[in-house]
């Protein structure tokens, strides 16, 4: 598993540029994401239960926006906004782009985020673990769920998202994609 | 068992995600629990449905591991058909072994199946050999989790005057009290780790940023106010500050984890069986990362190379590990 110590930061000059970026193209991108995760993963509302009814302020420190999360299972949503209008929200869970990438990827560990203090969560506790669990359990691949965005073209995207991901990766240290692991021996 | 032999490495598994993590990266037996009341790690989100457990047994057979189920808490007056069912549930599934605490339960299982294999939780708190005696005589107990409060001298008296196995705690969170007997979340929030199977249960635990530090709440409680750039710990009782008399500190126990990994072969000649990783609501990086790294130690033993030891403190609590009673000192 990566050191908590080596997390990257986001360029302090990128997001100053991204400050100035319109968030609708980014939200549309999101909203479709979250659809079809949805879609893919019907396990993940089984498993937060109660919680999705909750929604989650997903808030990368280190970039001028935030995302608000709602996995309501017949119509998840995943919208960028401005940390200033992001409205109300049950649970906020706060670290650096790539610690909440990393997470989804199961290349960092969320306790020990929070002990060494890269993760911060506020609000609802139990919507907070609920999600972070379901997750985890989903062993999400981010080029692949991209990729899936292609519809049928999903397997001819899936090669060069995947390639993309370890480029970028290999680049700027952050878990683009999941942890080669291996079996034992 | 002497300085050389093989040790069984027993993994947690909050997930069946976990599980396959904890497989793969070498786990000779796996524990987890239903994602009920009958487990000791009933939190959200976690553990698995009938249907997981079914589909990780055979996952786990199939890759030569072991899979242990913890039904390690004590069952509500007028709620047992609820734990009872759920040994059952193993029995039926072929898990080979289930972790029971409750002397009732223990009874259940024993007369019901007999051919199922009984280990006594740690939550029993059975840390001399006359109490493990009765368990082993009485249930027919295969296996004893020991408590996290012997010396490695006290558990090798054990292991002279008993005939069962036993697994200890190698790596994790640390609990101060004897496991199964601790009411501290309990006050707080009306909850109790031992019946309802979650000590400090999230629905009563709160987080908030103030001014740069971070203030745990437990049922409304502050139990730490940690300063910007500080390990911060779990929301327990146990581990949190509090002035009493001129005192302000840690008065129950400082934030450190568990890692025992040097004693290995200490454990080893001591006559322990079984190592036992905790951590079940630990996420699966944190469950490869560890369980591979003990692997590698006991692979390491087994050869009689050194244990290399201390590399995962950054996945603990408090960012500190201590070998706990294992070796007592004077503080």
């Amino acid at each position: 598993m990566p050191s908590a110590n080596a997390i990257p930061f986001f360029p302090t000059a990128g997001a100053l540029a991204l400050r100035l970026a319109p968030l609708a193209p980014l939200s549309f991108a999101a909203a479709r994401l979250a659809r079809s995760l949805g879609r893919r993963h019907p396990a993940l509302f089984k498993r937060l239960g109660d919680q999705t009814g909750k929604t989650f302020l997903l808030d990368p420190t280190d970039l001028p926006f935030a995302f608000l999360l709602s996995p309501r299972p017949e119509a998840p949503g995943l919208k960028a906004v401005r940390r200033s209008s992001a409205g109300s929200w049950d649970a906020r869970i706060a670290g650096s782009l790539a610690a909440l990438i990393g997470l989804v990827h199961g290349a960092y560990d969320g306790d020990a985020l929070f002990f060494s203090r890269d993760l911060v969560i506020e609000g609802d506790t139990e919507a907070v673990l609920a999600l972070r669990n379901a997750i985890d359990n989903e062993e999400i691949d981010l080029a692949r769920e991209t990729a899936a965005l292609f519809g049928p073209f999903e397997s001819v995207a899936l090669r060069p998202a995947h390639g993309l991901a370890a480029l970028a990766a290999r680049w700027t240290g952050v878990a683009f994609k999941r942890p080669e692991r291996g079996t034992w021996e | 068992m002497t300085v050389g032999q093989a040790l069984e490495l027993v993994c947690p598994a909050g997930t069946p995600a976990a599980l396959r993590a904890a497989v793969e990266a070498g786990a000779h037996a796996v524990y987890c629990g239903f994602n009920d009341e009958t487990n000791a790690r009933n939190f959200p989100g976690l553990n698995f449905s009938r249907e997981e457990m079914a589909e990780a047994i055979a996952f786990a057979h199939r890759h030569g591991a072991k899979v242990l189920v913890a039904l390690n808490t004590f069952p509500r007056a007028g709620a047992f058909s609820q734990w009872s069912a759920a040994v059952d549930d193993c029995a039926r599934f072929g898990a080979d072994a289930v972790i029971l605490a409750d002397l009732g339960l223990l009874e259940d299982a024993s007369r019901r199946h007999p051919g199922l294999r009984l280990h006594l939780s740690v939550q029993a708190a059975a840390a001399n050999a006359d109490a493990i005696n009765f368990y082993v005589r009485t249930f027919g107990v295969k296996r004893i989790v020991l408590p996290r409060v012997l010396t490695v001298q006290e558990i090798a008296a054990i292991n002279r005057e008993i005939e069962a196995e036993t697994e200890v705690f190698i790596f994790g969170g640390l609990c101060v009290m004897a496991e199964g007997r601790c009411s501290l979340s309990s006050y707080a929030t009306g909850k109790s780790p031992n019946m309802n199977g979650a000590c400090s249960p999230a629905s009563h635990v709160e987080y908030r940023e103030e001014g740069g530090a971070l203030v745990s709440r437990l049922g409304g409680f502050a139990i730490h106010r940690v300063a910007a750039g500080q390990p911060a710990p779990y929301p327990t009782l146990c581990k949190g500050v509090f002035e009493a008399g001129d005192y302000k500190g840690h008065v129950f126990e400082d934030p450190v984890s568990l890692d025992a990994a040097a004693l290995i072969p200490q454990l080893a000649e001591a006559g322990v069986t079984a190592l036992k990783i905790e951590g079940r609501q630990r996420s699966r990086a944190y469950t490869e990362a560890v369980v591979r790294s003990f692997r590698r130690a006991l692979n390491d033993h087994a050869a009689g190379r050194p244990i290399a030891a201390g590399e995962l403190r950054a996945l603990t609590e408090g960012q500190q590990t201590t070998a706990g009673a294992y070796r007592k000192t004077w503080r």
